[in-house]
This record gives structure tokens, sequence and C-alpha cells, in this order.
């Protein structure tokens, strides 16, 4: 059983006892503790099931690498998925609950899988699935849904705030052990900024649990004196509880903070977001120790060597009172002695190596009396949901036991990998070490930033050194390569020494026994969270998946939220025996940020409810929320959809607004659109290229209504132009294309035509716009008073300067309803005061403020088409019936040459036409039209589709326009449109004007 | 986060500040030029491995468009020049050749 024990405990503070739940279950631990700390002190092992064969499962290591100790944690709002046991900070009143079992984690029904193991190899799911097609939607899906997965998706809205935080730094060291430290302070001293980041709460990393000495003093002091020296810099800064989650181009740095998570009590944001800049980086990231593949090595109580060796030395809790040693290297017989110390029973330490002279380490297993077996083996674990003993072999072998080992923890150690992740996100190699079986950092080919300099080095351990004496040493190089890069100059100076210890070689060792027969193989795991075994790889190579990328996919080794910390050394090393090909050729998959999971409200930082994008108001916005708006977000503005008025429902609203429109008067806030000034000596050149249109002989006081097309062709934006003087115009655009219309004028300008002498000036925010439409428009102007409006003085399609009410105004006479239309620019400070006095002025005609719908809903009656509605970025002009938009007499615009392709004059092109249904209903919008016979795939051939459909209160029926091949010839003709929940539409072709076709209402 | 330099108002800012523009130096075909010519215009672009020039618009400083001359496999950028040109200046084109000696880019080298 796991239990405290009186010796170790370094992290702990033993008079703050702390209250927790699991599953339901109230335990205490101590302050200090981790969540899997305390579990264990607990004798909770069994902490998950398995993800496919929900095998019951224990903690295996002691870090960010875990990868079966992952609850769901808090309640509501604060309900949390995935939360990494070994990671997460004992607090008084944690609740935690364990993932995928059911009913109970102690009785799994889905652990039946498991003994049907051998019918769910790699690859089952996409062998097994395929057929028959429909059963995968409604039966297969489902079921593999509820039985496979992690954690609960959180329901709740997450009660709490995250930020982002930008930092720049010279030198930016990632990991806070010896290593880092050391390379921070010597950095520091050269006047560098340096920050220093840790994911843990605890400074110093492995060596502390693991001892020495630097400098004769014990590791730990060196720790102390070097942080609280770092502390007193002003140069730098430190941050633990922070994770480098990702490096990217040019020196950029995710950083991962978390505030709170340990004290959910105090105030704050409880993540944060660093988005850092350095000069240069240091990867201090450690190492992770590999397990070794034996059957049984996933029952719990089988854990790795050194996290062993961290919950004995860090929390003082012995995960077994006896247990066994595996190794093919020295460092696990640091885990025997520490045990032993505690006064622990290590029954023996079974190295798979052969030695020909005892190394040190094995001398002095021997001195404290514990039974070292040279050239053994795991055959396989005994036990179910805790270790029982364990069978041992030769580990040349096939399996056959020896003998048997009772005990209730096996500590095991494959060796150790250097963390490469943050060296190799920016495109780092990788070379493979031969003597430590491992790849590390090719110092040659670093990640490169704008100036083609290497702008990462790899320290210590995660440069692949593994002895305090040269991870001191080498962290000293980095911090001058660091510093030098940066532009800093490091005094040389003695760094910190430390006494190196004479070591073995470490033996590479991926299967135990070395040929182990397929029983074995199939119960050897290599990935715990994704449930792959050695067998599982060994058939995707024999079933051709040889690229690593592509048997990673196949068998899902290294895709869970661990992504593969322990698993894909392992995995890719039995990839390679089984294609008979060195390891270095096989390669690692890429390695891809965060490092371990961030939660997606760092992601988001602030930027979530107001404030999630920015809102822009038209000078009238307010005086709409207070009559009633029904807003429709247009790109980044919100405009009244209707005015809703006390007890009517938004389509009466509508209606009501259409018909009053029609019949007295209504006024539309026309602030939105666009208003783009093009001013110079070449503006009327340069539209006659920007419009499909002639602009250029425009008269001024006149408008055109303008289309824009691509240079491929394709309409993107239509408008009124006006010409205001010789040189000068000003372009109506879409309320969502005056942006974008206003930088692909000025792309063309720089980058295409940049001896034209034209300016263009985006004024959209500086004029509110008011269109003023019905029968009675005219007369509610001419009260508020001051210019001549009269069909002879301005003529429809006419402009003019002048003060309406005192107000400055400009009055456009332009119509795009079909009425008697004015549009009436001031600027946007008088906007709202211009608004109220129309509003006031109108009473005594019956004036109603009308929003977008029926603004949609008049345009379509008049066959106006609608930018997005009509088009899609597939459509031309041509398609529209515009020709007469289109001029034949210039030699060049953009698109002009595209519409000359064939594919764009082909006469089978859709084409634009009105569609009346016969029962006067409203047709879905997008409808297809059916028309004869089959498609290839078997679908009914569509020879049209709808791309405006409304009811039109004006002749109360459904109309609609859409692109029909052969449309305008087939006026009259039927067509069927099926809708939804097998309803289908009998509509008719014909002309789109359904409203005043000679346009007489607008000329009066 | 790519780190450019402005040419136009000479800020070094990172990515987020401007916005790519695809490949430059593009030819415009307009009425009149032949199908294979339009068509090479319109859809044919470089996607090279290693020298690559670039359209990048400073959209969030002065606004102005520039080219960039950048290295797609290593992110190296050799430098940036604005867009009222035909083709890149030639101390940049010699410096190029320094750092990747035998260097192609469609028609330069």
């Amino acid at each position: 059983m796991s239990t405290r024990v009186s010796t170790g405990g370094r992290l702990l503070n033993k008079n703050s006892e702390l209250a927790f739940t699991f599953n339901g279950q109230r335990l205490t631990g101590y302050e200090g503790d981790t969540l899997a700390s305390a579990l264990l002190a607990n004798d909770r092992m069994l902490v998950g099931r398995s993800f496919k064969y929900h095998r019951p499962r224990g903690v295996v290591a002691a870090g960010a690498e875990e990868p079966n100790g992952l609850v769901n944690m808090g309640q509501a709002g604060r309900f949390e998925p995935n939360q990494r046991i070994t990671t997460t900070e004992l607090f008084e009143g944690l609740q935690a609950e364990s993932q995928n079992h059911w009913p109970s984690l102690e009785f799994d029904v889905g652990a039946i899988n498991s003994k049907l193991a051998r019918f769910l190899p790699a690859g089952f799911y996409y062998k097994m699935f395929i057929h028959p097609r429909p059963f995968w939607k409604h039966i297969y899906e489902p079921f593999i849904r509820q039985s496979a997965g992690l954690g609960r998706a959180p329901k709740a809205r997450d009660l709490d705030t995250y930020e982002h935080y930008y930092h720049f730094c010279d030198v930016l060291v990632i990991g806070g052990g010896v290593a880092g430290l050391q390379a921070a302070r010597r950095a520091a001293k050269s006047g560098a900024r340096v920050t220093v980041i840790e994911q843990t709460p605890h400074w110093g990393g492995r060596a502390v649990v693991d001892g020495g000495l630097v400098d004769g003093e014990p590791v730990d002091k060196f720790v102390e004196q070097i942080v609280s020296e770092l502390e007193t810099m002003e140069n730098v800064t430190l941050r633990n509880r922070m994770m480098g989650a990702g490096v990217y181009d040019h020196g950029y740095v995710l950083g991962y903070e978390q505030l709170r998570d340990h004290r959910p009590d105090m105030p704050g944001p409880r993540h944060r977001l660093w988005r850092i800049r350095a000069g240069h980086i240091v990867t201090a990231t450690g190492a992770i120790e590999r397990p070794l593949s034996f059957a049984g090595n996933d029952v719990p109580g089988v854990m790795l060597a050194g996290a062993l060796r961290d919950y004995l030395v860090n929390y003082g809790v012995a995960i077994g009172q006896r247990t066994v040693v595996v190794t093919n290297n020295d460092d696990a017989y640091r885990c025997a002695f520490a045990l032993k110390e505690a006064g622990l029973d290590v029954p023996a330490i079974v190295d798979a190596r052969m030695h020909e002279t005892p190394p040190a380490a094995l001398q002095r297993a021997q001195e404290l009396g514990i039974t070292v077996l040279e050239g053994h083996a795991i055959a396989s674990v005994k036990g179910g949901k805790r270790v029982e003993g364990v069978a041992l072999c030769k580990q040349e072998g096939t399996g056959d036991p020896l003998r048997d080992i009772a005990c209730d923890a096996v500590a095991m150690s494959g060796g150790w990998s250097p963390v490469v992740h943050l060296w190799s996100h920016c495109g780092g190699k990788l070379v493979w070490d031969a003597d430590q079986a491992c790849f590390r950092p090719d110092v040659d080919k670093a990640p490169t930033n704008d100036s083609g300099q290497p702008f990462v080095t790899a320290a210590g351990a995660a440069n692949g050194h593994f002895q305090l004496a040269d991870i001191l040493e080498d962290a000293d190089a980095a911090a001058r390569a660091a510093a030098t890069a940066a532009g800093f100059t490091v005094r040389k100076s003695k760094g910190p020494q430390a006494l190196r210890e004479p070591e073995a070689p470490m033996a590479p060792v991926w299967l135990m026994p070395a040929q182990a027969d397929i029983k074995l193989r199939s119960k050897a795991w290599l990935d715990y969270q994704n449930d792959v075994k050695v067998s599982d790889i060994q058939l995707a190579a024999q079933e051709g998946f040889e690229s690593v990328e592509h048997a990673k996919r196949y068998t899902t080794l290294g895709m869970a939220t661990d992504q593969g910390k322990l698993s894909n050394i392992n995995g890719l090393a039995i990839l390679s025996d089984a294609l008979d090909r060195p390891i270095p050729q096989t390669g690692t998959t890429t390695f891809r940020p965060p490092y371990t999971p961030i939660s997606m409200g760092a992601i988001g930082g602030e930027a979530r409810g107001e404030v999630f994008q920015p809102l822009r108001r038209t000078p009238m916005h307010d005086w709409h929320a207070a009559h009633g708006a029904d807003w429709e977000p247009v790109g980044h503005w919100r405009r009244p959809y209707a005015f809703v008025r006390e007890g009517e429902r938004v389509k009466d609203a509508v209606n009501r607004e259409v018909l009053n429109t029609r019949r007295n008067l209504g006024l539309l806030d026309a602030s939105t659109l666009g208003k783009i000034i093009v001013k110079g000596p070449d503006a009327p050149k340069f539209l006659d290229m920007m419009y499909t249109n002639m602009m250029s002989t425009l008269k001024p006081g006149k408008c055109r209504y303008g289309l824009m097309c691509s240079e491929n062709g394709f309409l993107i934006d239509d408008g009124v132009v006006a010409r205001i003087g010789d040189d000068t115009y000003l372009c109506h655009t879409t309320t969502g294309g005056a942006e974008r219309i206003h930088q692909h004028m000025e792309e063309w300008l720089q980058t295409e035509w940049w001896d034209w002498k034209v300016y263009v000036a985006n004024v959209t925010e500086q004029l509110a716009q008011v269109a003023v439409v019905g029968p009675n428009a005219r007369k509610v102007l001419e009260k508020l008073g001051g210019m001549d409006l009269s069909k002879e003085a301005l003529g429809f399609m006419e402009w003019a300067d002048g003060t309406i009410g005192g107000f400055d105004a400009r009055v456009y006479r332009i119509s795009f309803s079909g009425e008697l239309s004015y549009e009436v620019a001031v600027p946007a400070s008088q906007g709202l005061a211009f608004w109220e006095a129309l509003m006031a002025a109108g009473e005594e005609f019956g004036v109603m403020p009308y929003g977008t719908e029926c603004l949609h809903i008049m345009r379509a009656e008049k066959g106006f088409i609608m930018i997005g509605d009509e088009t899609d970025g597939t459509v031309i002009p041509q398609d529209l019936g515009l020709h007469w938009a289109i001029s034949k007499k210039k030699e060049d615009f953009l698109g002009k040459r595209a519409q000359e392709r064939s594919n764009m004059t082909d006469p089978k092109r859709w084409k634009l036409v009105g569609l009346e249904t016969l029962s006067g209903a409203v047709i879905p919008d997008g409808a297809y039209a059916i028309g004869e016979g089959k498609n290839a795939n078997g679908q009914r051939n569509v020879i049209g589709r709808v791309t405006s459909t409304y009811y039109s209160p004006t002749l109360e029926c459904g109309i609609a326009m859409g692109l029909v091949l052969d449309g305008p010839d087939r006026m009259g003709e039927i067509l069927e449109f099926p809708g939804t929940e097998g309803a289908t539409f009998k509509a008719r072709i014909v002309d789109q004007v359904f409203y005043d076709k000679d346009g007489e209402k607008q000329n009066v | 986060m790519l780190i450019l330099t402005c040419p136009v108002c000479g800020v070094r800012a990172e990515e987020t500040e401007f916005h790519g523009g695809g490949e430059a130096h593009l030819k415009r075909f307009g009425p009149g030029s032949s199908e294979e010519d339009f068509q090479e215009y319109l859809f044919m672009r470089e996607n090279p491995r290693g020298v690559h020039f670039e359209r990048w618009r400073h959209a969030y400083g002065c606004g102005k468009w520039f080219h960039a001359a950048r290295c797609t496999t290593t992110l190296e950028v050799f430098g940036t020049y604005p867009a009222q040109t035909l083709e890149p200046p030639k101390d940049l084109r010699a410096k190029i050749s320094k750092k990747r000696p035998g260097w192609t880019w469609r028609s330069l080298t």
C-alpha cells in the first residue's frame, strides 16, 4: 500500500492539514501536496480507467508528463475536465472526480473491452465501422462517443477571468532547474534583461530531489542562494507556475501562468497568457524518464523510478512497502538507495544490463544489501488494480519465467529523454545520441530569427547532459551564447563546480524481454492514455504504416492530452525495430505547441462578452435603442432590423414599416453606408478602372450607380458615385464594404498605378446619412426648409449642397426603394439632431423609422440586387442582367479581361430572374430548382437557386429572385423548389421588377 | 510570428501589425492579352522552398504596401523595400546571393 512516511516531505507544511474530496470521499493532505501525492498518501493508487480498454490505471509520473491521473475538477461555472493530478496543487475544499468509467471507478463495465483486446487492435475502428455505411451515424458513432473519451465538456459559463500580458526581454530562460537558474544568473550579470519561467511552484527541478554537491554545498542550498540572488537583481523577472507553452517565429513565446489554480479563494484572474518577445531563448526544460515496455507495465503501482523518488523526497509518500526496481541505467539505482534510506524494502534491482566490471552504483547496492539481478527483465506484473508481484526472466529471451518476487510497487526506468519540445516548435532539429539512447538538440540546426541567426539555445538535461557537473557547465555556455546573441558581453569567470560521478553506460532496452512473445507484447503498454501497446505498433508496421506520422495516426500513439511525452520515443523505437531500420531514420513526429494543454479561457483572455470585439455605433444608435430597435449585426455595426412597437411581433413591424414608407414617409439611418472621397487630377481615370461603368464622363452635380469587380471579373461591391467637382468624387459602398473597398483602391494606387495623382480617403464615419423615403419625402424636407428640392431644381440622380432646417446638408436624390427618396448627409455630430428634427417635422406626414428588413423588401420588390445576396463571389454583373452598367467604350477596367474568359461568356451561366410562387407562399432562402434527370452522384440535377426571398406586404404574396439556367428565356415557365420537411414550392419565372415597373413613383 | 520592418515608415514590428498580400512583382495583363498570359497572371503563383518575394501591407501602421524578400524555410528576412518598383533592388539581390548562392526566383537570380 502507499502511505505517508516519517522521513522526507521537503515541500510539505505538516502543520497545515487540508481537506478535499475524491469521488465524493473526504480525504486529507498537507499544504504543499499535489493532488496526486495526497491521493497516494491515502492509498488511492487507482485514479482512472484507460481510454479504450477501461483498464484500471494509477499514477505513473510526478509531473507534466503524467498520462493517467486526469480528473474532473470543480462544479458548474468552475468545472474543468482533464486536470492533471500530478501538477494540481492541493487546496482546502478541492473537489475531484475520476473520469472515463461507468458506473464507478472500482467497478467498470467497459473493462470488458480489455477481455476483448485481441479483437480491438490498431486500426480496429477504421476497419470495423466502415460497413454498412448508414450504421456509422446512427449506431457506431453514438456508441463509441459514449464509451470512449476522457472528461466531460463543461456546460456552464466560466465564472473566472483571464488576461493577456505582453512582455519583452533580452534573454528568456524556460525552466527553473539548476541549468535554468545558473544560465539566468550568468546572463543577468551581463546586464541583459532576463526572464526565468518555471512551470512548477518550486525552483531547482530534479537536482534537489537527486542531491549532489555544488562547490561543496548541498545542491538545495545552491538553489536557495541562486534564487535569492536573482530576486535582488533589477534586470531579472522570476515567474513560477508559468509554463513555456510554445516557441514561435523570430523569438515569440507564449507563457501560460496559473495564478490561482492553487488558491481559488484569491481574487484576480485565474490564468494569464504571456505574449513574450525575447531576444534569445534558453530552453532548460530538463528531461523526462521513459517507461520500460514489459507485460503489465500499466498495473497501478508500476511507476517511473524518478517519480517514485519525487513522491518519497518531496512529499514523504512511499508508493509501496516492497519496491522492485527495474532499469537499464544507473540513475534508477538512486531510487533503490532512497527507499532503503527511508527504511523501505527493496527486494531486488532488476538490471537488464550485464556488467563486466561492477559499476559503482551496483557495488553500493550490494553494500546496502540489495539483490541486483543482472541481465534480468520483468516477464510480467501480477495483480489487477494493484501490483502484487513480478515474474522475472532473462532479458535475452522470450520470457520464460525464472522466479516470482512479491512486491507492491515497481520502479521502472528506461533512460531519460531531453524535453526538446520547445527547441523543436520553431524548426530546431534533433540528433540521435546513441550512447544515451535519446534525441537531443542538434546545436548546428537551431531555429533561426529574422537575421538568420539562432535564437534558441538548449541547456542542461534538455541538451542531453544528465550529470550535475555537465549541466552546470552547459548552462554557463548557454548563457554566454544567449547574452552574446542579444548583444551583451559576458565576462569570463569560473562557474560553480560539481563532482563528476562515475556512471556505467545505459543500454537501450525497448522491449522486455528482448524477444517477448505476442502474449507479452500485447500487454506491454507504450501509450497509457490512448491504450497503445507494443503489438499495435508492430501491427501498424506490418500493415504498411511505415512513416512515424502514419503509424501515430493509425494507432493513436501520442495523440492524447499528454501528446506522447512518455510514449513517443519507445513507440518509434519499436517501429524502427519492426521495420529493421535505425531509429534516427524513423525520426520523431512533429512537436507542436502547447507543451501541455492550456485553458481556452487563457487563449481568449479579456476578449469575451461586451469586449469581445468593438461595436460601431452610428450617431443615432442610442435613439434606435430607445425606440424598439431589433438589432442586426452588419460588420462591426449594429443596424436596426426593425423598430418593434409594444405588443408587436418583429414581422408585423417590418410589414408596417414597408406599407407606411410606400404610402407616407419612412426614415432610414443610412450612416453605415461606406463613403469614400476620391480626389486628384487622375481621379476620373482611376474610377474608370475601378468601376465597370464610365465614371469620367459623369458631370459634376450628377450621380451614377456603379459596379465594382475584382480582377477575376466577379462582382465585389456596388453603390452610387457622385461627382463633386472636376477632380473629386464621392463613392458610396455597401455597409460591409467600406474598409475593404477603401483598401482595394489603395492597393491598386500603391502597387500598380503609383504614378497616378489620386488620393482616396474613407470618410464613412465623418457623416451621418438619412434616407428620407416615401410620397411625403419632399414635403417634410420643404417644411424644414432651406433648399429648393423640387423636381426641376434637383432631378433624379442629382445631388446638391445646402442647408435643411439649419443643418449643413448634402442631398442626393437617389432611391433604393423605388419611392421618391432623398439621402441627406450631415456632419456626424449633427446626425442625431437632424434625425430628431425629421421625426418631429414628419409627424404630420405619418413618419416612421424603418430598419434593414424593410429596406431589403422594398429593394426586392423593385428587383434591385444586394451584394451578398445576389452575389457570392462567383457571380459576374452579366449574370444579373446588369449589362447596361458595363461600359463597352472603355479599353480597360478591373475584371474586363476576366469577363472575356470562356467560362464567363458561357450562355449556360445561371441568370437572374424574378420568381413568383403559385400559392403566394415564401420560398425558403437558398432553395434549389430541380431539373430533369440525375447527375453522376445520383442526385437530381439542379437548374437554379433562390438568392433573395421575402413576403411582400405591398403585393401580399411571396416574392423571390434567383439565378436560373436560361432564366430570362423561360419567362412564364414554372419551376419546382423542394423545401424542407417534404414541402415543394412551385414558382413562375417572371421579370424581377415586381413593383412599379416603369419607375414612375421615384420620378415625381 | 514574423518580425518585419516597414520600409516606408521605418517601424520594426511583428506580424500582427502587417497583412500578407501574396507574391510580389506580378505583371498585370489586361484586355487584349492572350489566354495564357492572363491565366498566368491571374492564377499561377510561385511557392518556393527558399528565397521568395512577397507583398505585405503595414495594415495597422502607415497603411502602405511594401515588398519583402524572405526565406520560406528558415524564415530569414533578407530585406524589405517599397512597392513602387518592378523588381527587387540590386543591393538586396547581392545580399541574397551572398547568403544563398545560386538562388533563383522566376527570372531573377
